[in-house]
């Protein structure tokens, strides 16, 4: 057949066929890329790349009597109360002295890793106070988390945990200055 | 010596590999991106440690607000209308189709079930408008505990997420999860976003 015609040509031969005039192949793709990146922009600008990460919480489901209740040997409970304005009040088992920490890694932290490494059966009870905030709470349970502590439970806060801190409180703070 | 003579090549090059590279990238963000829903309330999580991922699908969200509002979400349209009947059997208070449809593309909601037909009457610009008052949780009135459980029997795989606001306070918390500890949900998820430990 015909030889391959390169470019625009495609003049008539003489007595020939009338040809197609061949067009260039190229075409112009700049409104196509156009479009394409502002698609992009847009779903680079629309997704959301940071997950929420999350943290899993298993609740003790309720007791319905006494019996069922394990029970702890007061010397391997360590109290933890948390107060407003992010303080945190501690105590073993259940007698004074109380003391108070904080949230940072040389407060609670030093004193859960001292006390689950002196005693391997301690079990926490982290008892919020109706005015802490939330972050407390998960501050705590990533301390937890952090220290890999397994043995902790979120428990309430009651009538006698308020009076041990108010007369816990007494004696540390005059046991304190010496 | 004379000059040399530069050699004009034409001002076109081929674009081709960069349009494949973008279309590329449009195909996957397109894939990948999931729209972030309009959430009813700003919510400021807590940071954690923690680095489990929250799943796509099959979820409710409690979300409670910085003033102790709660606010109620779960995923999958269907769901949601199944949820919704539900909700309107046990508390005689019934729903239009259209209603039905409105609640099921919505997210969250905060709101007292009786005041939910009239709201989702109203087109999208007036809900914004509106502050949502949060869903009953106390021991009285307890709206959530039915949400829970309507939501768990309209898909009995899906997990429950808290959300919450670093600053709201315990006790609207120790609610929401003491009305999951009574419908027996004893595992649940608290959303927190990913600390970064600032050294001063």
């Amino acid at each position: 057949m015909a030889e391959v015609t390169q470019g625009g040509g495609g003049g008539h031969k003489k007595g020939g066929k009338v040809r197609a005039k061949k067009q260039s192949t190229k075409i112009d793709m700049t409104p196509m890329v156009d479009l394409a990146f502002l698609l992009l922009t847009f779903f680079l600008l629309t997704t959301t790349f940071n997950k929420p990460k999350t943290m899993e919480v298993i609740m003790p489901d309720k007791v319905k009597d006494e019996t069922e209740q394990t029970k702890i040997n007061e010397k391997d409970i360590l109290n933890l109360i948390l107060s407003e304005d992010d303080k945190i009040y501690w105590y073993v088992g259940l007698t004074p002295p109380v003391n108070e920490t904080n949230y940072s890694s040389t407060g609670v932290r030093k004193i859960l890793l001292e006390h689950t490494r002196a005693n391997p059966k301690m079990m926490v009870l982290i008892k919020p106070e109706d005015n802490s905030r939330y972050e407390n709470m998960v501050n705590i349970l990533d301390e937890m988390d952090i220290t890999s502590i397994s043995r902790y439970a979120i428990v309430e806060y009651t009538e006698d945990d308020k009076t041990i801190i108010s007369e816990g409180l007494g004696t540390a703070e005059a046991t304190e200055p010496q | 010596m004379g000059k040399v003579k530069v050699h004009r090549t034409p001002p076109s090059l081929d674009m081709t590999p960069m349009v494949d590279l973008a279309f590329l990238l449009v195909a996957f963000f397109m894939l990948t991106t999931s729209f972030a829903p309009v959430e009813p309330v700003v919510v400021d999580i807590p940071r954690s440690v923690s680095e489990i991922i929250l799943p796509d699908k099959d979820r409710i969200i409690i979300s409670v607000s910085d003033d102790g509002r709660i606010f109620f979400d779960m995923d999958n349209q269907n769901h949601r209308k199944t949820m919704l009947n539900y909700m309107s059997e046990k508390y005689g208070i019934p729903f239009t189709q259209e209603q039905q449809t409105a609640f099921s593309i919505l997210a969250g909601v905060g709101l007292p079930l009786n005041t939910l037909p009239q709201f989702l009457d109203m087109d999208t610009e007036e809900r914004r408008q509106i502050t949502q008052n949060g869903i009953p949780a106390d021991s009285v009135n307890n709206e959530l505990a039915d949400w829970v459980v309507f939501a768990r029997m309209s898909n009995p795989k899906v997990r429950i997420a808290i959300k919450g606001d670093r600053d709201s306070n315990y006790k609207v918390m120790k609610s929401v999860i003491n009305t999951l500890i009574d419908r027996r949900v004893l595992k649940f998820n608290l959303i927190t976003g990913l600390e970064q430990e600032v050294k001063i």
